[in-house]
């Protein structure tokens, strides 16, 4: 049987080569590079399951968060039929990600050929690209590949929706939630597996990047997406490294290439402390642990994740702790107000952090303190924005545990309290 | 002795507004964290306990405390 793909791909090809090569992003430059789109020809009813299979194949994780196989999500909503919305999300709340802008920059046919693809599968009638409302060069890509795009039967409509910016509101639900005129803050779902629907539609939101992928999994096939994975991680994906580094910046690396090389592209100033994978609502890893694959199995065994593609670099010379607490009172300040153990636990785990960074005079009722309201907040609200601080400030506390130590009993710093890398 | 299906707590932490009944009305099932928010935890009800824990339910001003399917 003939699979969707059967293009050879054109040497190195993956989501940022055409723009190394040519430094053109339009519509012809696209096709001149990747080949037309690979739609199914009419009455072919068994292309959408060819197209779920490939994509399975490759072994495709969601590059928004979850590391969700997209595979999935994309059957899930297949079994609800006809008046399906595709859902492009380039909200990119996310401080320390740069990904989605980068790659709608550069790539925006890409990401509009994955979601045509999708919204075809699915007989989805609409494609709606969200991207936050203070992104003003993105959306200005966004619409310009859009308007390349009419009347070129490459997929069905699509529309640029510009959501309020926020950490919060590029979560599904909360998109679902603005797309039907809703506040666009996240819904309570007792039920994670019950598909996200605008307006009775059934809705399937699929991250910018992970549609990329997929509009090049179709033209290029699965053996050639796993080729290029290492240590058991298939494809490439894009990661952000930033922090106490000479060049922050995208890369597009091999999943599954080690994170001291991925780490390495972006040259740390001097000596690493510890890096931050995942973002914001991530893990911290040891020095230790840099050698571990960048991958979602690998990473798991750290207790951490790939989340949305983000190193942040620690330097030798910062305080981890003030860092740890400068982004726990961020978040605290990004939650959506809905829930109780959000909106009052956050801002007293960031509390609680800024006075083991300045000195406590009650270090064990503080220590005992902390970890009883990191234990009170976990799991407990409607989304899992409670939960990535949770993550984040647990793994700290034991990367950092010799700071923790040296705070608590002496009230200060050994690296002199100098603010963190951003 | 009738069978019963298997029910968990659930709050709905959206809905929920830390009013408290349901801390009253169940304090073998439900504690309140520091903000007054309810902890029901994912056991299953026992059964003796499954006709309170509706009515519970049912006091919740916001109808935020669910009697749901447990997850087995």
């Amino acid at each position: 049987m003939k699979g969707p793909a059967t293009m050879a791909p054109p040497h190195g090809a993956t989501l940022l080569t055409a723009w190394h090569r040519h430094h053109r992003c339009d519509l012809a430059a696209h096709l001149e590079t990747h080949g037309p789109l690979p739609l199914p020809v009419p009455r072919d009813y068994g292309w959408p399951a060819r197209l779920a299979r490939e994509i399975e194949a490759a072994g495709l994780t969601g590059r928004g968060g979850a590391a969700f196989p997209s595979v999935r999500k994309l059957v899930a909503a297949g079994t609800t039929g006809r008046g399906a919305v595709v859902v492009v999300n380039a909200m990119e709340g996310e401080p320390a990600s740069d990904k989605d802008r980068v790659l709608l920059a550069v790539a925006p046919h890409l990401v509009l050929d994955g979601a045509a693809l999708v919204a075809t599968a699915l007989g989805a009638g609409r494609v709606v690209v969200c991207v936050a409302d203070d992104r003003h060069d993105t959306a200005a890509h966004v619409a310009q590949a859009i308007g390349e795009r009419v009347g070129t039967h490459l997929g069905p409509p699509v529309e640029l929706a510009r959501p309020p910016a926020g950490y919060v509101s590029g979560e599904e639900s909360a998109l679902a939630s603005w797309l039907a005129g809703g506040v666009g803050a996240p819904a309570f779902r007792p039920d994670r597996a019950v598909p996200l629907s605008i307006s009775r539609r059934p809705a399937l939101v699929h991250n910018a990047e992970t549609l990329a992928h997929v509009g090049l999994i179709a033209r290029y096939g699965a053996p050639w997406f796993r080729s290029l994975g290492s240590n058991g991680a298939t494809g490439t994906t894009l990661v952000t490294v930033s922090g106490d580094v000479e060049h922050p910046g995208v890369h597009e690396v091999a999943l599954g290439a080690p994170i001291e090389e991925i780490v390495a592209r972006s040259t740390p100033n001097g000596a690493i402390r510890a890096v931050l994978v995942g973002g914001y609502g991530g893990s911290w890893i040891d020095t230790a642990a840099l050698a571990t694959p960048y991958a979602p199995a690998a990473l798991r065994g750290l207790g951490a994740g790939v989340g949305a593609g983000i190193l942040l670099v620690l330097g030798a010379g910062h305080c981890g702790l003030a860092e740890v607490a400068r982004i726990a009172r961020y978040m605290a300040g990004e939650s959506a107000g809905q829930c109780g153990p959000c909106v009052f636990g956050l801002p007293a785990i960031a509390a609680d952090l800024d006075e083991l960074v300045r000195g406590s005079p009650h270090p064990g009722a503080l220590e005992q303190r902390l970890h009883a309201r990191l234990e009170a907040v976990d799991g407990r609200g409607a989304c899992r924005h409670p939960d990535g601080v949770v993550r984040m400030v647990r793994s700290a506390l034991a990367v950092f545990r010799d700071e923790v130590r040296h705070h608590l009993a002496r009230g200060r710093c050994r690296c002199g309290d100098k603010a963190g890398p951003r | 002795m009738t069978t019963r299906v298997p029910v968990a707590l659930r709050v709905d932490p959206i809905a929920c507004d830390a009013f408290g009944y349901c801390a009253e009305l169940l304090p073998e099932l439900v504690a309140l964290d520091e903000w007054g928010y309810p902890v029901v935890g994912a056991r299953r009800v026992p059964d003796e306990l499954v006709a309170l824990a509706r009515e519970a339910a049912r006091q919740c001003p916001r109808r935020a405390l669910l009697v749901a399917e447990a997850d087995s």
